[in-house]
């Protein structure tokens, strides 16, 4: 038991902090602009076949570097030149149009790479197991894979609160006309931040390509869990975003390794069913098979009796 | 946004033959397609284009009529299929007596019953939370539906047989042709009642309240209650599309009620113009059409579908629909005739531009996806090799002086655009 809830919370928290990669970016930009990206998570997809491609011919390493950048620099294309035009159509355009997106990037993903999931590997200097506990191992990856989600928040942490850079950011993100005003350029601001964004959200893909797959859904997997880390930690908080994609992650992994049903519950009350019932897959639900629901429950939960969010202090 | 709301003429004035012209129009070119298009193949795209048409319908009524996006629509229509199939079923076993062709309205009924329960948290705000609960329920269901396997029937889903009815006039629905009218009166009846119900004070307070909700509270109205309605109203319809569904295909399975559906129907109400009422009509018809012609020429038709649909947001916000609408003001001054020309000019070598965008993504797809050594391949009717030097040529011919020339021909458009919609002199300053 002690080793089922050791190595759940390893990787619960491995889990919320690539979420916290993706939802950090994404929360970014809904608060500043008003527009959930439905494209955020088709940016992480495109980091990691990115990566694929580069670390066939150069390597792991340089991909690591390499391609992030360029999902920044086509995530700050996209702002240019495409969120910015259908702007004036107003947010319900917007959104449409990053919903456009994201189903237009996987049609891309699937013509430029084909349908199958690519063999996109770890470095072989990472493919050992780090430690030894109970009998289970622990991949060194994984420990690679958190060490960088770390290392992220605490850069992104002291950008947003300790440079001039993240001051603006702060400030744009609360009242864009005031500082405008103030003679900050917020168009490049937002450009710059959507930029970033989606670069954080290649470079997790690029780490967890390996990880979880590389195919045309992953994109499609991860994309509507990351709204929900962003929709429950709150508008423009990055606290928020942090707390939700622990939690989330630690949900996840928690309902799958447990595996408790209803069934369980019931025989605690010495209560039986009948097994030919048209409720029969009520009694027999188990943590593991609503593991994926669990996220959209919070959601709408939270959406009914706190549209703040967990740490929000305003309505979306 | 709306040209319905523009033009609210009160109905009654006008001549009842004059209000009752689109809709005789409608009901005979329903009677006199399948005479035309008489194939399988053309029964089978029709039917699937009426089951659109109720959809897309109801999906209008919250994005185009009460301004709320939904991204979880689809749960509507799989609820309604799923609940008529199990209805379908039971008929078969003879637990009750009831009509084939009434059964969508059990799939509007369950749709109705899902409406009330997620209208009744969902509505309180437009706008993103309401999208964005709308999707967290589209999950969730999709989701769902994989775990009560009693209902959903799991991966494999639910079939039924529709054949098995009690028969009206001698008709059991066997055939293609019988279920092509029956889907083509479904769709009259429907079609007509949203058309009713956006003109009745609860469509045009939807409408009210899309386009400034604080107005329509200081009025009186509550936008919760409006939305609602509009939500309720929507379910149910989106419900009678799934039941159709169900009669035409004789199986309801998971893929009816998750997101993916959920996004085609917002593709197809887009680009068919979501400020008109007929545009998700228009929308259905084109993404059926595409749909099925095109994946019969090439394997990459969603990579169009998807380029298309960011190109309508982008550039067309109203739709297919809203560009046939823009030439209104100059077919009434009947200077349509001037356009006709500047179009051609234009239009020619923008279709040679885009068919050399087309060849070439065909030809990449090609290289990448036939046997390796494979190179001949041949697109509408013209075969070549997809490594010859003389394929590339033309490409580039194709994209790049089509490309040009449309270019050069955009100045002259414009100036007969501007002529052809010039208000008369002596006209009160009607515009577009």
């Amino acid at each position: 038991m002690l080793e089922l809830i050791f190595f759940s919370l390893l990787n619960g928290i491995v889990t919320g902090l690539l979420l916290f990669m993706l939802a950090s970016g994404l929360t970014l930009i809904f608060s500043m602009m008003g527009v959930l990206n439905f494209a955020h998570a088709s940016f992480y997809m495109l980091g990691a076949y990115f990566a694929y491609t580069i670390s066939i011919y150069l390597g792991f390493w340089i991909g690591l570097i390499v391609a992030p950048i360029l999902v920044g620099l086509l995530g700050a294309v996209v702002e240019r030149y495409g969120l910015r035009y259908v702007h004036r159509w107003g947010h319900v355009a917007e959104l449409i149009f990053t919903f456009g997106l994201a189903f237009l990037i996987e049609e891309v993903v699937q013509f430029i790479w084909g349908k199958d999931t690519k063999a996109y590997h770890e470095p072989e200097i990472l493919q050992f197991p780090l430690f030894t506990f109970f009998g289970q191992n622990f991949p060194a990856y994984k420990a690679f894979m958190l060490l960088i989600s770390i290392g992220i928040f605490i850069m992104l942490l002291l950008i947003l609160t300790r440079s001039r850079v993240g001051l603006i950011i702060q400030a744009a993100i609360h009242k864009p006309n005031m500082t405008a005003m103030l003679g900050h350029n917020v168009p490049l601001v937002f450009m710059g931040v959507f930029g970033v964004g989606c670069a954080l959200a290649g470079l997790a893909g690029v780490i967890a390509g390996p990880a979880l797959g590389t195919f045309p859904g992953m994109a499609f997997v991860l994309g509507s869990i990351v709204f929900v880390i962003v929709v429950v930690g709150g508008l423009g908080s990055l606290t928020g975003a942090f707390v939700a994609s622990l939690l989330i992650g630690l949900l996840q992994t928690f309902a799958i390794a447990l595996d408790y049903s209803v069934n369980d519950l019931l025989q605690l009350f010495n209560i039986s069913f009948d097994a030919d019932s048209a409720f029969r897959d009520l009694w027999t639900l188990s943590l593991p098979q609503i593991a994926p629901i669990l996220p959209y429950l919070l959601l709408i939960l939270i959406l009914i009796f706190r549209p703040t969010g967990l740490f929000g202090n305003r309505e979306t | 946004m709306s040209e319905i709301t523009k033009t609210a003429s009160p109905v009654a004035s006008r001549p009842l033959l004059k209000t009752l012209t689109p809709w005789i129009g409608f009901l005979i070119l329903l009677l006199a397609l399948p005479n035309i298009f008489s194939s399988n193949v053309g029964l089978y795209t029709m039917n699937l284009m009426g089951i659109f048409i109720i959809f897309a319908l109801s999906y209008n009524m919250l994005l185009g009529q009460g301004g709320m996006l939904s991204f979880g629509h689809a749960v509507y229509f799989g609820l309604g299929g799923f609940m008529s199939v199990h209805f379908m079923n039971y008929i078969e076993d003879g637990d009750f007596t009831f009509p084939m062709y009434l059964i969508p309205i059990f799939g509007g009924l369950i749709g109705l019953v899902f409406g009330i329960i997620i209208g009744s948290f969902s509505t309180r705000r437009a706008g993103t939370v309401f999208a964005m609960i709308s999707l967290g329920v589209g999950e969730l269901m999709a989701a769902s539906s994989l775990i009560f396997v009693a209902f959903f029937g799991g991966e494999e889903g639910v079939s039924g047989d529709r054949t098995t009815g009690p028969e009206l006039m001698g008709i059991n629905f066997g055939q293609d042709i019988h279920i092509y009218y029956l889907i083509a009166g479904w769709v009259f009846v429907t079609v007509a009642l949203m058309y009713l119900f956006s003109r009745t004070p609860a469509g045009r307070m939807a409408n009210a309240v899309r386009d400034n909700a604080e107005r329509a509270e200081f009025v009186g109205y509550s936008q919760r209650k409006v939305r609602f309605v509009s939500f309720c109203a929507s379910g149910f319809f989106a419900g009678i599309a799934g039941g159709l569904f169900a009669l035409n295909f004789e199986i309801v399975t998971e893929e009816n009620l998750n997101a993916l559906t959920s996004g085609t129907v917002l593709l197809m109400a887009y680009i068919g113009g979501v400020g008109f009422f007929i545009g998700p009509i228009v929308g259905a018809v084109v993404f059926t059409l595409l749909q099925s012609i095109l994946s019969n020429y090439t394997d990459i038709w969603q990579l169009y579908v998807g380029i298309l649909f960011v190109l309508t947001v982008m550039y067309v916000p109203q739709g297919l629909t809203g560009i046939i609408v823009m030439h209104t003001a100059a077919w009434r001054m009947r200077r349509i005739g001037l356009l006709v020309l500047p179009y051609l000019r234009a239009g020619i070598p923008a279709l040679a531009m885009l068919t050399g965008i087309a060849t070439f993504l065909e030809t990449i797809h090609h290289m990448r996806s036939s046997v390796e050594g494979e190179t001949a391949m041949s697109l509408m009717g013209v075969d070549f090799d997809s490594h010859g030097i003389v394929t590339w040529i033309v490409i580039l011919a194709l994209v790049v002086v089509g490309g040009y020339l449309t270019r050069s021909q955009l100045p002259q458009l414009r100036d007969a655009w501007e002529m052809a919609n010039k208000p008369p002199a002596k006209a009160e300053g009607a515009g577009s």
